[in-house]
C-alpha cells in the first residue's frame, strides 16, 4: 500500500509522541507549534493551554534514567511545577533543520547529562524568564518585581497568572541574551531522588518500542548477515523460502546479507531458515579463538607499542628492586545483548525516507538512513523509540542501514525489519578483547617502587572511528591509566611505564558499557592485590599508600572499606575484597563480600558496598539503580559470557551459551551516591568496572587462588 | 483456526497451528506487550499467563492453547485499575529500560496467586526472568510489597 504524506505525519505522531513544526505565518512575530499547536516558548520548552510543560529531550532514553535526569535539569531553572512535566524527542531532521538547536543526539560515554548539563539548564532558565517577562509585560510592572514558583507567576500586589496563561505572549518576546543560572545550592528539583517519567507505560505493555511499531500496510523482515565479518554472500537461492506463506520477496541486503519479507515477521523468519546461502568469507574465515589468543600473546612481548603514561625509570626501578612481581590477565569478546533486539523500520519512497528505531545517536542514524537512502538529509529523517537497553551496542548504524536497504526494495510500503536473538549475538560489535602483563617492584618495606602495565589487544577507536585515533594510538584504551583527565590512574607510582601493543581482529569491536575500564579494572586492581598481598600489607593500607595526593578517590575507597566492613569480624564464612577506580569524570569503589563452597567451584557474592562520587548527583535514586543494575552487567559477563570465535564466526547464539544473572544470584547492593560538588562526573558506566575485581579479590582471600582470566566460568566456578 | 479466551475475550486467530503463542499475539491479535527476547524459553520477556500458570509464550505452539485462557500484561489491570503488583512496580519505580519488564510482572503476578507470602527462595525459584539492565533489587523489593498491600 502506499502512504501519502498525511497519514504518514499522523501515524508517526502517534508513536513518536508527535512533533511536526509549523510557523504563524504570514504576520506577526514567528511563533514556532509543537504538533497539538501549542507554542515554543524556545527549543527546549513547550506549555500548552492546560498548563502541561512539555520539555524536549535530545538525548536517547534506554534505561540509564537521563531522560528523567535532563527533565529535572531544565525544570530547575524553568520553576514549573514537576507534577505537569512530561516529555518528548525532537527528530534529528527536525534539528539538522533548525541547525542543531538541541546539540548533540549522541548517548553513550555516561555522557547523556554530563555534557549538556548547562545549555539544557539554560534552556529552561530562559524560557522562565520569557514567561515572567510576558506576565510582566501584561501588568505593566517590571519582572524583578514579579516571583515564580510551580508555574505560578505572582505580581506586585499579589496578583497572579500562569505559564499558560501567558505562554503564546512569551512566544512571541526576544530570547534574552544573559541567562543566569541558580548556585546549585538553590536546586530544589535536581539533586533529588525523584521516579521516573517514563514508568507508566512499561508496567502495562503499552510503551511502544522499536520492535512494536506498526504501520498501515506494514510488512515485516527477517535478516541473515554474513556469519563472518567482512564476509559476502557468493549466491542464494530462496526459491523454496519464496513459496512458503505470507512471503513476499526474498532479497539480498547489500553484498552481505539475505531478506525475506513476509506479512509477519514470523512467517519471514521461518522461510529465512529455509533459504540456502552460499557464503564467501575470504581469510577472515581461518581466524579462532585460538590463533587470537596467539596474536594477542605475541603483542606481550612486542618491541613497539603506544605508550601512554609513563613516570621515572620503571624498569630500573623494577630490575633493582627487592621483589619482583609478575602476571598476565586477560579479557574476552563480550556481546551487548540488549533485551529489545536490534530493528528498525522503514517507508521509503522515492521522494522520501523515514525510520523509526532505537537508536543510542539519532543523528548517526540519520546520516546513515541518508546513505543507505541516497537522499539528502533535508528528505529523511528518523522517529527514535524508547530503547530496550542499548549499553553501547546502538551507537553504531549498521541495523538501521540493513533496513533502508531492504525497505527500497519495497517503495511505498513501509517494513520493519527485526533481527532474531541468534542474528543479534552473531552480529555484535563486541567488547574489546585484550591481555595485559603486569610487572611490579617492591622494596624490602613492601613499598611499591614501580609498575609495568603491557596492554595487547584490539582498538575501538581504529575500528569504530579511526579519526579519533591520535597518531596511531588509542587513548581509550587506557581509560582508567590516565595520566591526568578523566580517565586518570590514581595511585602515585614514581615509576611507571603503560603501553598498548595494538593487536586489531576482525571482529568488530565496540564500546560495550563501562568500555575499556571493565578489563583495565581488573587488570589493576586485582594485581594491587597482588602486591599487597605479596608485601605482605593489608589491600586497603597498600592502596591509601599510593593514593594521599587523590582526596576524592581516597574519600570512596575509604567509605566502602568503612561501611562494608572491612578490617571487622565478618559472618563466618565470609570474605570480603576491594576495588576503587576513575573513569567518565567519576570515583568509585566497591567492597564486595562473597563466601565459597565445593572447593572454591560455588561463589555466592552476598553483598556489594559501592560508592560513587560524580561531583553533582542529580538524581540519587536512578544513581543507585545504575549502581546496582551495573553490576548485574558486569558481573554477569565476569562469571558467565564470553563471546568465542570458531572458522571466523562467533560461536554463541542465544542466552544458554551467553547466560546473564538472575535474581537469585543477586548480591544486596548498598550505594554510597557521595557528590562531593564542583564537577559533572558520569554515572551509567563508571561503577560497573569495580563490582568484577573486589569479587576476584575477595575469592583471592576466600581460597588462595588469583583468577586471572574471565569469564570464571571457564575455570569451573559457578555464581550461586 | 485456533480459538482461546484472550483477557477474558473469546479470541480466534486464522494462523499455522505450530505458530508460537508469542507472534499470535503480537502479529494477529496485535497486542505488543508481550515480549520476543530470545525465542527459546530462556529469557522469561514473553511470559504470560494460561489458565492462570506462567508461561513462555515463545515456545508455546498456538495449537497448545486451544480452549484456554490467557491473559497478557495488557488483561491485567482490571476496570482500568492496576493490580498490585503493577501498583507496586510504580511504587518502587522498578523499570530501567523496561523491555523486560512485562514478563517479569506477568512472573511475579503468578508468584503472588501461588504464593501470597512469598519468601526470597520462593522468588528466587519463581522469577527466572533476565533483566540486563539489571532491575533485581528493585523487582524483589516491589514483589515483598505487593504481597503486603494484598489485592
Ligand atoms: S522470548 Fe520467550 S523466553 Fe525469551
Ligand atoms: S528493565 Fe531493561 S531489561 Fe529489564
Amino acid at each position: 500500500m502506499k502512504m501519502n504524506r498525511r497519514s504518514f505525519i499522523i501515524s508517526s505522531a502517534a508513536v513518536t509522541g508527535g512533533l511536526a513544526l509549523g510557523f504563524n505565518l504570514p504576520f506577526g512575530p514567528r511563533v514556532v507549534r509543537a504538533a497539538d499547536g501549542s507554542p515554543e516558548i524556545n527549543a527546549w520548552v513547550v506549555i500548552r493551554p492546560d498548563e502541561t510543560v512539555v520539555i524536549r529531550i535530545a538525548r536517547s532514553e534506554m534505561g540509564q534514567g537521563s531522560l528523567t535526569g535532563l527533565a529535572q535539569l531544565c525544570a530547575e531553572e524553568l520553576e514549573c511545577d514537576w507534577a505537569r512535566v512530561t516529555t518528548e524527542f525532537p527528530t534529528p531532521g527536525a534539528n539538522a533543520a533548525r541547525k542543531r538547536v538541541w546539540g548533540d543526539y549522541s548517548t553513550g560515554g555516561s555522557r547523556g547529562i554530563r555534557t549538556s548539563h548547562e545549555y539544557v539548564r539554560k534552556g529552561g532558565a530562559a524560557a522562565r524568564m520569557m514567561l515572567v517577562k510576558a506576565a510582566a509585560d501584561q501588568w505593566n510592572v517590571s519582572p524583578s518585581d514579579c516571583s515564580v514558583s510551580k508555574g505560578v507567576i505572582t505580581g506586585p500586589g499579589g496578583r497572579k497568572t500562569t505559564y499558560g496563561k501567558v505562554a503564546e505572549a512569551a512566544a512571541q518576546l526576544p530570547a534574552p541574551t544573559d541567562v543566569p543560572l541558580k548556585d546549585p545550592k538553590d536546586w530544589k528539583v535536581i539533586g533529588k531522588p525523584l521516579k521516573r517519567l517514563d514508568t507508566a507505560d512499561k508496567v502495562n505493555g503499552k510503551l511502544v518500542y522499536g520492535l512494536d511499531i506498526k504501520l498501515p500496510g506494514m510488512l515485516n523482515a527477517a535478516i541473515k548477515d554474513s556469519p563472518v565479518f567482512g564476509g559476502k554472500v557468493a549466491s542464494f537461492d530462496g526459491a523454496k523460502a519464496q513459496s512458503m506463506a505470507g512471503v513476499k520477496k526474498v532479497v539480498q541486503v547489500g553484498d552481505s546479507g539475505v531478506a525475506v519479507i513476509a506479512d509477519t515477521w514470523w512467517h519471514a523468519k521461518t522461510a529465512l531458515d529455509q533459504v540456502d546461502v552460499k557464503w564467501d568469507f575470504g581469510e577472515n574465515g581461518k581466524v579462532s579463538s585460538e590463533s587470537i589468543a596467539e596474536q594477542l600473546k605475541a603483542g606481550l612481548d612486542a618491541q613497539e607499542a603506544f605508550v601512554h603514561n609513563t613516570a621515572g625509570d620503571a624498569n630500573a626501578a623494577i630490575a633493582s628492586s627487592a621483589k619482583k612481581v609478575s602476571a598476565e590477565y586477560s579479557y574476552p569478546f563480550l556481546n551487548h545483548a540488549p533485551m529489545e533486539p536490534n530493528n528498525a523500520t522503514v517507508l521509503y519512497t522515492d521522494e522520501r525516507c523515514e525510520v523509526w528505531c532505537p537508536t543510542q545517536n539519532g543523528e548517526a542514524a540519520l546520516a546513515a538512513v541518508s546513505e543507505a537512502s541516497g537522499l539528502p538529509i533535508s528528505k529523511c529523517d528518523v522517529h527514535k523509540t524508547i530503547l530496550g537497553g542499548g549499553f553501547g551496542r546502538r551507537g553504531f548504524t549498521d541495523y538501521v542501514r540493513q533496513a533502508v536497504l531492504i525497505a527500497k526494495q519495497t517503495p511505498g510500503t513501509p517494513v520493519k525489519m527485526v533481527w532474531s536473538r541468534e542474528e543479534d549475538m552473531t552480529h555484535g560489535r563486541y567488547h574489546p578483547i585484550m591481555q595485559a602483563r603486569l610487572t611490579g617492584g617492591l622494596d624490602e618495606k613492601g613499598n611499591l617502587k614501580g609498575l609495568k602495565i603491557r596492554l595487547s589487544g584490539q582498538s575501538i577507536l581504529a575500528s569504530a572511528r579511526p579519526e579519533a585515533l591520535d597518531k596511531g594510538k588509542d587513548p581509550f584504551t587506557f581509560q582508567g591509566y590516565w595520566p591526568q583527565g578523566e580517565h586518570s590512574l590514581e595511585y602515585t607510582i614514581e615509576n611507571l611505564h603503560i603501553d598498548h601493543a595494538m593487536r586489531n581482529t576482525h571482529i568488530l569491536p565496540g564500546f560495550w558499557r563501562g568500555v575499556n575500564i571493565n578489563q583495565n579494572a581488573i587488570f589493576l586492581e586485582c594485581f594491587i592485590d597482588e602486591l599487597a598481598h605479596e608485601a605482605g600489607r593489608d589491600p586497603l593500607e597498600f592502596r591509601r599508600s599510593i593514593m594521599s595526593r587523590n582526596p576524592k578517590s581516597l574519600a570512596v575507597l575509604n567509605a566502602v572499606a568503612e561501611k562494608g566492613g572491612w578490617g571487622k569480624p565478618v559472618a563466618k564464612g565470609h570474605h570480603l575484597g576491594l576495588a576503587h577506580f576513575r573513569a567518565f569524570g567519576s570515583y568509585v569503589a566497591a567492597c564486595a563480600e562473597i563466601s565459597v563452597r565445593d572447593n572454591g567451584s560455588k561463589v555466592k557474592v552476598h553483598k556489594i558496598t559501592a560508592a560513587t562520587d560524580c561531583g553533582y548527583a542529580v538524581n540519587p535514586a536512578q544513581i543507585e539503580r545504575q549502581i546496582a543494575g551495573s553490576f548485574v552487567y558486569g558481573l554477569s559477563a565476569a562469571f558467565m559470557q564470553e563471546c568465542t570465535v570458531k572458522d571466523g564466526a562467533i560461536q554463541q547464539t542465544n542466552f544458554h551459551d551467553f547466560n546473564s544473572m538472575r535474581i537469585a544470584q543477586m548480591p544486596k547492593v548498598v550505594s554510597i551516591v557521595m557528590p562531593s560538588g564542583g564537577f559533572w562526573g558520569g554515572v551509567g558506566e563508571p561503577t560497573i568496572c569495580v563490582a568484577a575485581p573486589a569479587v576476584l579479590n575477595a575469592y583471592f582471600r576466600a581460597t588462595g587462588k588469583r583468577i586471572r582470566t574471565i569469564p570464571l566460568k571457564n575455570h569451573g566456578i559457578e555464581m550461586v | 483456526m485456533a480459538r482461546f479466551t484472550l483477557n477474558g475475550k473469546s479470541t480466534q486467530v486464522d494462523v499455522e497451528p505450530a505458530t508460537p503463542l508469542l507472534w499470535v499475539l503480537r502479529e494477529q491479535v496485535g497486542l505488543t506487550g508481550t515480549k520476543y527476547g530470545c525465542g527459546v524459553a530462556q529469557c522469561g520477556a514473553c511470559t504470560v499467563h494460561i489458565d492462570g500458570k506462567p508461561v513462555r509464550s515463545c515456545v508455546t505452539p498456538v495449537s497448545e492453547v486451544e480452549g484456554k485462557k490467557i491473559t497478557t500484561i495488557e488483561g491485567l489491570a482490571k476496570n482500568g485499575a492496576l493490580n498490585r503488583v503493577q501498583k507496586a512496580w510504580l511504587e518502587h519505580d522498578v523499570p530501567q529500560c523496561g523491555y523486560c519488564q512485562s514478563g517479569m510482572i506477568m512472573a511475579a503476578t503468578a508468584l503472588l496467586s501461588a504464593k501470597p507470602n512469598p519468601t526470597d527462595a520462593d522468588i528466587d525459584a519463581a522469577i527466572t526472568n533476565i533483566c540486563r539492565c539489571g532491575t533485581f533489587q528493585q523487582v524483589r523489593e516491589a514483589i515483598h510489597a505487593a504481597a503486603k498491600a494484598k489485592a
